[in-house]
């Protein structure tokens, strides 16, 4: 086992896809020459040319809706979104034009397409550059959208993106690609899409959460007073209901831990379903841990205490375990 | 005859279009199907709205007969005329406006999205620009697939305005795409006049910014809009990259169903009227020794049968299932995977 990059993660699982089917490409804004410009698809120019790797102009909408007419004529492209918020402006394409092809056509066309994007907050790029936004595709039927936590999942998830017969966002938390792992690499490698994993197993409490709050998660667990059960969600639509029920018939209490507003996230749906379907099985309320829905702010000390902290998530947990009440967020909680 | 049977596939009626009588047929056969939609709206078997095409019938003739049937086409919702030029049967569009099984996308598209992979006719899009990328698309599968196939997107003067259109053609052009955009410069994008609308009245102007050729043609000459194709198309499958033609037509009824159309210049519909297309398409095949000089009403009296024949067989089919709603939205949901090969 050697260390590499998660970012190296993404490179290695393009490459291999690549490798071993003609009909990948890879399509974005300086994803070719220049390598990425979080260098994750450095190399990929050289070893597969031009026709398959191909910078595109900055243009979204464009490109996007080329990768989907693309997808439909037999290529599997994996498209880059440099950052998410850039999807804003080609929205259309992925949303009301790929999530509907098999639809429309009876299952006659599909759109196998990826696109991937770097996402999330933490590293000051402010509000336009910093949000996750999973919360514009979970809702739109024929999308999957996943958010990959290490280089391992990042490898498993692609790889299984790029294999699926439909669009599939593969949200990367930005702030991961420079951390350095111990990563097996095997090709035969996957992540089935809508399946959840336990990262650390507990027994008062069931905390799901995904993407970059997985390790916070664990940190927050390992200084919690309560015996913390961790779930990395991995695929946010199909999610993983059995994973997560069956976790919380063992403990008793949910809490889901978000990178997303309080009013859009998805552990709304997490825990309306658990609270509908196992509601018996709940020794307290479920309770999300959310960001206040604001924009992120720029500043460093503002950035930090708008993403849950490991100190926060620990008390949180800690109050809802100890009183089975759940603790107030800490925006409705200022003094 | 030629395609009045119901039972010809979507191929064969696309195949039948080399002959000359039948690209008239088929213009009447255009005209016959959006009056007999706007009766059976009356007559309250459509829902929601349609988007007609009187008037802009040699456009769609004139593009079917250019291209090959594994050429993709990508157009908007004003496409009825379009799908059944490229092969769609009567019944195929019929049955889709009316929500029936029968339906070119059985039932669970309606008017603004038809479909038949078949003659190469992806979805058509509801939403306005949407389908210039993806042509882009299809022709970078073309090329990177080796296959010397091209794609065809039609859209309308409105379009132009959009986002997707400049982003569409500056991609091809760079990428040197084998596309052919065709803009339908009906005159008006929805309610509105171009002129209040749109910097220039002539969209193929705007080629210039992408540095391809912009050619205006007169899209009620299906002979015209035939000849700019074949130019096009062969510059596109030479691998020279895309074209921008301009289709100078008119729609004959309002955007919708619930538009009069009272925004005209007076005087104006009566102008273009005097250049019907299928007025113009009947004198040359009379003069072509094709058609009998009072050959043109017996032929459009048997294509109105047909039509009614066609939606008659539509009226009679059934509703979609209700399990039809879950089928097809993913993989998961569809009973195997039934993908349309393209190009094998």
């Amino acid at each position: 086992m050697a260390k590499i990059w998660v970012r190296q993660a993404v490179l290695r699982a393009l490459d291999d896809a690549m490798k071993e089917d003609p009909d990948v490409i890879v399509m974005g804004e300086d994803v070719a020459a220049a390598g990425g410009p979080f260098k994750v698809t450095e190399g990929l120019l050289a070893e597969h040319g031009p026709s398959r790797v191909i910078d595109t102009p900055i243009s979204e909408m464009g490109f996007l809706g080329a990768a989907v007419g693309a997808a439909v004529c037999g290529l599997k492209p994996v498209v880059e979104i440099m950052f998410i918020e850039f999807i804003g402006v080609a929205l259309d394409q992925l949303s009301t034009q790929a999530a509907t092809m098999r639809y429309l056509s009876r299952g006659r066309l599909t759109t196998p397409l990826v696109v991937r994007a770097s996402a999330g907050a933490g590293q000051g790029f402010g509000c336009q550059h910093s949000q996750m936004l999973d919360h514009w595709f979970r809702g739109t039927p024929g999308l999957k959208v996943c958010v990959t936590s290490n280089a391992r999942t990042t490898y498993g998830l692609l790889r299984s993106a790029i294999d699926d017969p439909d669009p599939v966002v593969v949200l990367e938390p930005r702030i991961l690609y420079s951390e350095r792992e111990e990563f097996e690499h095997d090709p035969a490698y996957r992540i089935p899409l809508g399946q959840a994993e336990i990262v650390r197993p507990g027994t008062d409490a069931t905390v799901v959460t995904c993407g970059a709050l997985v390790r916070t998660a664990l940190e927050a667990a390992a200084s919690s007073r309560a015996n913390v059960e961790v779930i990395d969600l991995l695929t946010l639509w199909p999610w993983d209901r059995k994973t997560v029920a069956e976790s919380v018939a063992r403990t008793g209490r949910l809490v889901t831990v978000e990178e997303s507003t309080a009013t859009a996230g998805w552990g709304a749906d997490i825990v309306s379903t658990i609270a509908v379907e196992h509601f018996g099985k709940l020794k307290a309320a479920p309770h999300r841990i959310t960001l206040p829905d604001a924009p992120v702010p720029y500043s460093g000390v503002l950035e930090a205490r708008y993403l849950p902290s490991a100190t926060y998530i620990a008390e949180q947990v800690d109050a809802l375990v100890s009183t089975n009440q759940p603790p107030l967020p800490w925006w409705r909680n200022a003094a | 005859m030629t395609s009045l049977s119901n039972s010809n596939s979507p191929l064969a009626r696309r195949e039948a279009l080399e002959s000359r009588l039948e690209q008239l047929t088929r213009m009447i056969e255009i005209r016959s199907v959006e009056e007999r939609i706007q009766k059976l709206f009356g007559e309250g078997h459509i829902r929601g709205s349609t988007h007609l095409a009187n008037g802009q019938e040699a456009v769609s003739v004139g593009i079917a007969r250019s291209i090959d049937p594994d050429d993709i086409v990508t157009c908007t919702y004003r496409g009825h005329g379009h799908a059944l030029a490229l092969g769609v049967t009567t019944v195929g569009v019929l049955g889709e406006i009316c929500g029936r099984t029968v339906g070119c996308a059985g039932g669970l598209g309606g008017s603004m999205h038809l479909v038949e992979p078949a003659v190469g006719l992806l979805p058509t899009a509801a939403i306005i620009g949407a389908g210039l990328p993806i042509a882009c698309g299809a022709g970078l599968a073309a090329r990177t697939r080796g296959k010397d196939r091209i794609a065809v997107s039609i859209f309308g003067d409105g379009s132009s305005n959009i986002g997707a259109f400049h982003e569409a053609l500056n991609f091809a052009a760079i990428l040197k795409l084998p596309v052919v955009f065709v803009c339908e410069n009906n005159l008006y994008g929805e309610y509105s006049r171009i002129d209040l609308t749109t910097a220039v009245e002539d969209i193929a102007l705007r080629a210039t910014s992408y540095n391809m050729p912009g050619v205006m043609v007169d899209g009620q000459d299906v002979d015209a809009v035939a000849a700019a194709m074949e130019t096009a198309v062969a510059r596109a499958r030479r691998g020279e990259g895309p074209s921008l033609l301009e289709m100078k037509t008119y729609r004959y009824s309002g955007h919708s169903r619930s538009d009069p159309a009272t925004y005209r210049r007076p005087g104006e519909l009566d102008q273009w009227l005097k250049r019907d297309p299928i007025d113009i398409l009947a004198r040359k095949l009379v003069e072509e020794k094709l058609l009998a000089a009072d050959g043109l009403e017996p032929l459009k009296a048997e294509v109105r049968d047909a039509v009614e024949r066609a939606a008659q067989e539509v009226l009679a089919s059934p509703h979609p299932d209700l399990g039809e709603i879950m089928s097809h939205v993913s993989a998961a949901s569809a009973d195997g995977d039934r993908r349309f090969a393209f190009w094998q």
